[in-house]
């Protein structure tokens, strides 16, 4: 087991081309199982072909315990990769397939034979020993791939979308067994995906890239709570973050957010009042179960009055769609409550929960005291 | 910048593995560059020698051109490519779609027949010619079958006939690469989405009309390849000229390769043979180069 | 385009497809059917009867008489083939194998040059070939053709290898890499298990080609190195004497026998040659 660290990583696949990978830095420690999560062509998959050798970096250096492996080849970085097709050597059968890189690292016979019964009992892939690929099913060959690469007790595991092709429910499972598997076996982990479930799930530490930048890296409750940009806001939650066009002003030395939902007006208390902000447009971001039914009216929350457009029972969730500034908004409301298109619903907004994002940049908008807490007195006043 | 660092700390044996895929590709790349490119680069430089017998570096400009177009047995040996090669690829594409339609309809034993339509590309040209030479053998072949056979009077000796001998050529050439073409589009058809058809069928078409409108329409990559194989084959034709003309009735089916083997290596006109290698190499490249631009740009587009 | 489930039912077209088909069938068979016959005659048999006749003595005095005169040639064409074949298709793998799988700079280039390559008329570099060979000593030798056939077959044998290889998945090399396994460790104990259709498709391919060859052994060779080929054609076109059709019908088909041979036994790997080939790059 070892640490891991990227120290300014770049990567151009040649001069005027785009860099494929800017400025990468991060670091984990021994044990952490780091995600590296992000959309097609973010450059997940390039960044962690670098760190196991089978990509040259550009510029930069990747540091395994504390040593730099950016020369070095794949095989003697001691990493182990599953892949998201698996890879299997097709014309092997499972118990060479594991054994293949044992017996080319010269071990002898009777250590290989350990190795291949130790990790075929933890995998339960006892019976499959003799069998050949294609004649076993998705989750079992992904399993002898992760064979392949426990059985070689690497310092880095490396894992490229493992579950992508796995059917839904089968997918759930096997996140289950690997986040067993991870606690049991304490290994260091880079794991590439683009399902920001897994993200959220699987990790200890989270990097959200886009264009070969990592846009934030950190816990998964770091990223969820705390995004620093609306990309990242953006990426992980499902239902996604609702971005509402605002404007800003001020009143009272307090900076209020103004919605309108067509039915109702309402000012949203944001903290102090900034001279800079006043009158500028924003983006205001919300989460969908960060807006709550109001009870009713002089409740301790600012709240808005606004007419349902669509409604989607998920089962677990009733999701409303209303509007609010002419964008559309998705509410995540009980199961049980009742309503239908064209009612009206009071909902509430807890300023606390709520983000501002720069409307060109996307940068998130840090304000000076923290937002109006829901004891403060509301101004809302309806319309029409 | 920290590669320079990296590849120091590259061990030995990395660098070789680094550059045993160069090593390993070498000698053919050498191997292409010289015996492809190098030679034709040769034979270029040749055209505008004096050569005869023997290469001689001697500069004659435009000269060996210029006598080739004043060759009459030239000019007889491109006319006949045109001709053959027009009738060759017309009655090859024909025959060999009509085959590869009717084969596609769900016939019993299909592979069997395919297997028996395809089986002269098995054979050398040599081969073809020889035996078509017997077949068409003027009083000995065909006509000599038709007139035992009850057909008074029938006379088949265009093998002899000047006019007429590169229609042997034809017949021999189409025999042995209609298969192919058969081969090429029935795979084609194949490949066809099946619904398109029953879009068609719902529209209320007919069969041959599908076929026609909207089947054929739709393999023209394989038409266009067809094509393309069956004018090199055409543009390459010296074998079967060497067996069953040999040329002749004197140069009258005389084709552009059997001209530059005969005036190269036999009457010892290195330089003529030459320029006439590489107008046969012009002629390719006309071919080939539209067709590869507008693979390209297809490819582009899409 | 149909599926192969249900049978049609018998209807005046489909009776007119059948018949069709048919005489195609009788067209293609005839030319074989009928050197075969004539092989077996007597030259008397031959100018008294006509191309379908039965003989009215089948004997094989043709065939003996063509053996005689062609066997020594035949064996040339074995020797010629035979290493062509293996050293071309060796060739060609390997190549492939690079071309698809460690790409560099330039070897795509190399990979259109020689593409390029497959559509050259050989009557461009026939001159400086025979130069060269005449350099090397081995004008006139069954090794000369071999090489020279090994030269200009490598296009077509990398173009197969290189097709088949581009559609195995990155990630095994990859894998096999992390694992351990250098460029020639993965070539032979991953790539090479997985390549017998295409090398089936290779040698079958290489095989007719070599065999059916006539330019370059008319070319290359003389007197005791000539392939098969170059010595039906002599022995067919010379004309002294009275032509003796049954002897050239017999050479005629040992000449094409082995390829004939190879295409009933492997047929299919044969198609996949020609459709392979003809899709280009």
């Amino acid at each position: 087991m070892a640490t891991l660290e990227l120290r300014n990583v770049n990567k151009t696949y040649g001069s005027g081309l785009p860099d494929t990978l800017k400025d990468i830095q991060l670091s984990i420690r021994d044990g952490e199982f780091l995600i590296l999560v992000g959309p097609s062509g973010c450059g997940k998959s390039t960044l962690m072909n670098c760190i196991a050798g089978l990509e040259q970096i550009s510029g930069g250096a990747i540091l395994i315990d504390q040593q730099d492996v950016s020369g070095m080849s794949p095989k003697d970085r001691d990493i182990a990769m599953v892949f998201q097709s698996y890879a299997l050597y097709p014309t092997m059968s499972v118990r060479e397939n594991i054994e293949f890189g044992l017996k080319i690292r010269k071990l002898p016979q009777a250590a290989i034979d350990e190795e291949v019964a130790r990790v075929a009992r933890l995998l339960q892939i006892e019976h499959l020993l003799a069998r050949k690929p294609a004649q076993l099913s998705g989750g079992q060959q992904q399993r002898v791939a992760m064979g392949r690469a426990l059985a070689r007790r690497p310092k880095i595991y490396l894992f490229d979308e493992p579950l992508s092709n796995l059917d839904a429910k089968l997918r759930v499972e096997m996140r289950t067994e690997m986040k067993l598997m991870h606690q049991r076996l304490k290994t260091t982990t880079v794991y590439v995906t683009h399902d920001q479930i897994e993200a959220m799930t699987l990790g200890d530490k989270v990097a959200v890239m886009k264009d070969g930048i990592i846009q934030q890296f950190g816990t998964p409750q770091q990223i969820y709570n705390d995004p620093a940009n609306q990309f990242v806001a953006s990426f992980i939650g499902s239902p996604p973050m609702n971005f509402i066009p605002v404007r800003l002003t001020q009143q009272d030395g307090r900076l209020l957010a103004l919605l309108d939902s067509g039915q109702a007006r309402c000012a949203l208390p944001l903290g102090v009042a900034a001279d800079d902000l006043d009158g500028r447009e924003i983006i205001l971001g919300i989460r969908p179960e960060q807006i709550t039914l109001g009870a009713a009216e002089g409740n301790s929350l600012p709240g808005i009055r606004a007419e349902v457009q669509v409604t989607e029972p998920t089962g677990p969730d009733l999701l409303v769609f209303v509007t609010l500034n002419q964008t559309k908004v998705c509410c995540r409301l009980a199961p049980d409550v009742e309503c239908r298109i064209g009612d009206s619903l009071n909902l509430q907004l807890d300023p606390a929960r709520v983000l501002l994002f720069d409307a060109d940049s996307g940068q998130r908008l840090r304000l000076a005291s923290t937002g109006a807490t829901a004891k403060d007195n509301v101004a809302h006043f309806k319309g029409r | 910048m920290t590669t320079t660092t990296a590849q120091l700390r590259a061990s030995p044996l990395d660098a070789l593995q680094r550059w045993l895929p160069k090593l390993v590709l070498a000698p053919s790349m050498i191997i292409v560059l010289v015996g492809f490119y190098g030679y034709i680069l040769w034979t270029f430089v040749l055209s505008f020698t004096t050569s005869t017998f023997l290469p001689t570096y001697k500069w004659a400009g435009l000269a060996q051109y210029a006598r080739l177009l004043d060759n009459d047995r030239w000019w007889v040996a491109s006319k006949n490519l045109l001709v053959f090669g027009g009738l060759f690829i017309a009655i090859s594409l024909v025959i060999g779609v009509l085959l590869a339609v009717l084969l596609d309809q769900r016939i019993r034993r299909e592979g069997f027949i395919r297997t028996l339509y395809l089986y002269p590309m098995a054979l050398s040209m040599i081969v073809t010619g020889t035996a078509w030479k017997w077949l068409l053998n003027p009083g000995m072949g065909l006509d000599k079958l038709l007139r035992d056979w009850g057909w008074e009077g029938f006379r088949l000796d265009w093998l002899i006939d000047p006019d007429r001998v590169v229609y042997c050529l034809v017949i021999a050439a189409v025999w042995q690469a209609s298969g192919f073409i058969m081969a090429m589009f029935l795979a084609g058809l194949r490949g066809v989405d099946p619904s398109i058809i029953r879009a068609a069928q719902i529209d209320g078409a007919s069969l041959p009309r599908i076929y026609w409108r909207v089947v054929l329409p739709s393999l023209r990559p394989v038409f266009f390849s067809s094509l393309m194989i069956l004018s090199h084959i055409a543009i390459k034709s010296f074998d079967l000229v060497a067996a069953m003309t040999a040329g002749g009735p004197g140069y009258s089916s005389d084709l552009p390769a059997m001209f530059m083997y005969s005036f190269t290596f036999s009457r010892g006109q290195m330089g003529m043979g030459s320029a006439s290698a590489m107008l046969m190499l012009g002629a390719i490249l006309a071919i080939l180069v539209p067709y590869l631009y507008s693979e390209l740009r297809s490819k582009r587009h899409a | 385009m149909h599926s192969p489930a249900q049978k049609p039912p018998l209807s005046p077209s489909r009776i007119a497809i059948h018949v069709v088909l048919l005489i195609a069938v009788l067209l293609y068979l005839v030319p074989l059917v009928v050197m075969l016959l004539t092989s077996f005659k007597t030259p008397e048999d031959i100018s008294t009867g006509n191309l379908l006749s039965w003989p009215s003595v089948i004997t094989g005095i043709g065939w003996i008489k063509a053996w005689g005169t062609v066997s020594g040639y035949f064996w040339n064409s074995i020797m010629i083939t035979v290493p062509a074949v293996l050293i071309s298709t060796a060739i060609g793998a390997l190549n492939g194998y690079v071309l698809s799988m460690w790409r560099f700079r330039g070897s795509q280039l190399f990979f259109g040059l020689l593409l390029f390559g497959c559509f050259l008329p050989f009557q461009t570099v026939l001159l400086p070939a025979s130069f060269t060979l005449g350099k090397l000593g081995l004008a006139s030798t069954t090794s000369g053709l071999v090489l020279v056939h090994v030269v200009y077959g490598l296009a077509f044998t990398t173009l197969f290898f290189r097709n088949f290889y581009v559609s195995i998945p990155e990630a095994l090399v990859k894998a096999a890499r992390l694992d351990g396994a250098g460029f020639f460790t993965i070539f032979r104990r991953i790539i090479l298990p997985m390549s017998t259709p295409i090398i089936m498709v290779c040698l079958i391919w290489q095989f007719t080609q070599i065999w059916n060859d006539f330019l370059f052994g008319v070319v290359f060779s003389s007197g005791e190195s000539q392939p098969i080929t170059v010595a039906l054609n002599n022995l067919v076109n010379t004309s002294t004497g009275a032509k003796e059709y049954n002897v050239d019908m017999a050479a005629a088909m040992i000449a094409g026998l082995p390829t004939l041979l190879v295409y009933v036994v492997a047929g299919k790997y044969f198609v996949r040659g020609l459709t392979a080939g003809a899709v280009k790059g």
